[in-house]
Parts: C-alpha cells; sequence; structure tokens
C-alpha cells in the first residue's frame, strides 16, 4: 500500500502530469480544495463538504442514484443506437432484433427500460425528500426550479422513447399522448401538427421523437444536471437538519 | 459660460448616439428574433405529407350486407348498412383518437382505451369522449363503388341510397 502511494506521488510529481493537473501535490487543506476547484468537472462541487452532509439519512443519495441512473442510460442507450434505425417499420424489426439476435442486446435493452423506469421513480423520491425536509426553502429556491426543469425533461424523455420500438403500445399511447398536447386551447392542433410532424403518428413522428429523445432532450438534460450541481455549491452545500444527523444527535446525547 | 455648455451639448449628443445605437441593436435583435421563429416554425412544418390519401374506396355496396357494421382498421372507418342505406362513421375516438371497435353483442360502438360508448349513429351513449362520432361523405364512383372522403364531415343522418 505504502509503496504504490508513494509511486502515485511520484507520478504526481511528473511534468506530464503536472501540465494537465496544475493543483500539484501535497495533502495541505488548500492542496485539496485546489483539486476541486481546478478541474472542470470537480469545479461543479463544492470545495469542502461537512461530513454530516453525506450521511445516509440527510438525502438518503435520491439525487445521486438518479445521476447514476441518467450515467447508465447515456451509455446503454447510445449502444442501442448502434443497432436501432428510426424508419417504418424497421424499427419494429430492430428492436426485435435487439432482444433476440445482438449478442448482450436483451440485457442492454432491459437495462436502459429499467434504468428508466427506476429514474423516473428516484426523481419523485428525490423530489419528496427535499420537500418533505424543506430543503427548496431559501436560499435554494432556485435549485427547486431548475429541479421542476429536469422532472420535466425527465418525462419527456420517457414519454419520447416509448414511441420507438414502434409497437402496438407505442403507436397508441404516442397517439392518446399527442391528442391531448391538441387540448391547449388555440395552438392546440398546431403543436400536436408540428410535435407529429405530420396529422398521424408515422414515419415523421418516429423520427421526430428519435432526435428528440437521443439529441435534444438529453442535452437539455445535461445542461441542467450541470446547472443544478453547481447551484447546490453556490447556495452553501446540502441542506442539512440538526435532527436528521447522527453526529449532531451525538453530540446531543454527549452533551 | 458658454464652454460649459458646449460640453454638456456634447454629453447628451454622446448619449444620443449611444442609445440610438443601443435601439438600432437591440430593433435588429428582436427582428432577427422574429425572423429566426417564422424559419423554426416554417422548416418544422412539412410541407409535402406522405399521409394515405383521406378517400377511400370502400368497394361494392352489395359486399355489405343489410343491418351490417364493417371496420375498416387501415383507415379508422365503419362502412354501416342500415335500412335507411348506406353511411360511414369514424372509427377514431372523438376523446384521444383509439381506434374503436364495433361490439355485435351489445349493438354499439366502444373503444377500448377509456370506455366510451357510441350507437351505431355513432351517437354518444357515456364514456369521456367529447363529441359523437363524425359521419363522413359517402357516394358511389362511376364504377358503382362506394366511396368515402375522411376529410369531409357531414350532418349525421344524411343516408346514400343504393
Amino acid at each position: 500500500m505504502a509503496t504504490s502511494a508513494n509511486y502515485f506521488d511520484q507520478l504526481r510529481k511528473t511534468r506530464v502530469w503536472r501540465s494537465i493537473f496544475r493543483s500539484g501535490t501535497g495533502t495541505s487543506t488548500l492542496r485539496r480544495s485546489l483539486v476541486i476547484q481546478q478541474d472542470v468537472f470537480l469545479h461543479l462541487f463544492p470545495t469542502k463538504v461537512r461530513r454530516r452532509m453525506l450521511e445516509f439519512s440527510v438525502t438518503w443519495y435520491l439525487g445521486s442514484l438518479t445521476f447514476g441512473m441518467f450515467v447508465i442510460l447515456v451509455i446503454t442507450g447510445i449502444l442501442l443506437m448502434l443497432y436501432y434505425h428510426p424508419s417504418v417499420p424497421q424499427a419494429y424489426a430492430d428492436t426485435k432484433d435487439l432482444q433476440f439476435v445482438v449478442s448482450s442486446g436483451l440485457f442492454l435493452r432491459n437495462l436502459h427500460r429499467w434504468s428508466a423506469h427506476a429514474m423516473v421513480f428516484l426523481v419523485f423520491a428525490h423530489m419528496f425528500k427535499v420537500f418533505y425536509r424543506g430543503a427548496y426553502r431559501p436560499p435554494r429556491e432556485f435549485n427547486w426550479v431548475i429541479g421542476v426543469i429536469l422532472l420535466l425533461t425527465t418525462l419527456l424523455l420517457s414519454y419520447t422513447g416509448y414511441l420507438l420500438p414502434w409497437d402496438q403500445l407505442a403507436f397508441w399511447a404516442i397517439t392518446v399522448g399527442s391528442n391531448i398536447a391538441s387540448a391547449v386551447p388555440v395552438f392546440g392542433n398546431k403543436i400536436h401538427f408540428l410535435l407529429l410532424g405530420g396529422n398521424l403518428v408515422n414515419a415523421n413522428a418516429l423520427l421526430r421523437f428519435y432526435v428528440l429523445h437521443c439529441v435534444i432532450l438529453p442535452l437539455t438534460a445535461i445542461l441542467f444536471i450541470a446547472i443544478h450541481f453547481w447551484r447546490i455549491r453556490k447556495d452553501g452545500g446540502l441542506y442539512v437538519h440538526a435532527s436528521d444527523s447522527g453526529s449532531a444527535k451525538a453530540a446531543k446525547e454527549a452533551q | 459660460m458658454p464652454e460649459e455648455e458646449k460640453d454638456q451639448q456634447l454629453d447628451a449628443k454622446e448619449l444620443d448616439r449611444r442609445s440610438f445605437f443601443v435601439k438600432l441593436g437591440l430593433g435588429s435583435l428582436s427582428i432577427a428574433t422574429a425572423g429566426t421563429a417564422v424559419f423554426a416554425y416554417q422548416f418544422l412544418s412539412p410541407n409535402v405529407l406522405y399521409e394515405p390519401s383521406p378517400i377511400i374506396n370502400a368497394g361494392k355496396p352489395e359486399s355489405y350486407p343489410l343491418n351490417s357494421v364493417t371496420l375498416d382498421v387501415n383507415s379508422g372507418i365503419y362502412i354501416i348498412h342500415a335500412k335507411e342505406g348506406f353511411f360511414s362513421l369514424s372509427a377514431v375516438c372523438t376523446h384521444l383518437g383509439c381506434l374503436t371497435a364495433w361490439k355485435p353483442e351489445l349493438g354499439i360502438i366502444a373503444c377500448p382505451c377509456h370506455g366510451s360508448k357510441f350507437n351505431q349513429d355513432g351517437q354518444k351513449i357515456e364514456g369521456p369522449a367529447p363529441r359523437p362520432l363524425p359521419w363522413y361523405r359517402v357516394w358511389l364512383s362511376d364504377d358503382g363503388e362506394l366511396m368515402v372522403d375522411r376529410s369531409t364531415t357531414v350532418r349525421s343522418l344524411q343516408f346514400l341510397r343504393v
């Protein structure tokens, strides 16, 4: 252990490493916060986190689990795209092929589907947890708004993905769903027409839903997820109530 | 002091120029935004649709026996031969667009999605459907075949006598 840590320290001192990671070596608080601050991905997160914020009881890790589902969905989704043509009637045949012909296709498709279900469930669970703990209150009220946008994006991702297998369930679900959109006053029929790219759920609708599902909505989700994480840092870290922290309880008992 | 007055005039002139350019900038930006919106709307509305024709050739009237309700699944219409004559109903539920089905044992048209029910004339019996099933224009072609135009609805109880 000691030697491998040594090698790692040596590696971190090399010129190449230092050219990539500017933060330098050392375990001082400053060095460690610089690692977070100077990384394009990590800088979204706070440089310092209180230990009790990371306790299970505070968040039940619901937000992180939701993000985990999103990562699984992106990876499996990209792999599924390699065998799927968004055309009529090829889409249905490709879905069948993914299940019965492609190696691990069934596993990837099921993983994609179950993760999608789990993500919707976890988004709601996360929102309930935030709501009932009062973590949406100022100064975190804008992050709640971002969260609502992410909820809608998640639901739209589920809805657009539902059409892609191009089976009876998909066809009628999208027929019903798009007819709900035409209930919008004045512009309803226009929205219906633009959403489907026609009057029927047909080849244009399949292609539009595919582009929304694979490009537009995931990019929207990634953008707002980044803002959502960054706002946690800007709003002073995760919300911790004194009563639901184990160490706080222990401190109380010790008194 | 004429000098100071001149300076103030210059200041006012400069502010004017700035606000002019701000207005010009905002104006062209809003024109560009409106243009982009029009462009996006036009691009997203297909000009040519490869959808099936609304006019259906339903074949010879003789192939529909008296007092029969025939569903054409592909075109989403009923051809009904009642004792008053022929007519055609939309088979698409007026609630959310599901395909309804004729239930011969009950003598009604029922929607499998949310339970709307209609009678043989398309009148609503119950369910969430807001409107009766529309009647489509029906006529005989020169070859004596039954034609239905799904894009033209007519008042109900207009039968075609053959």
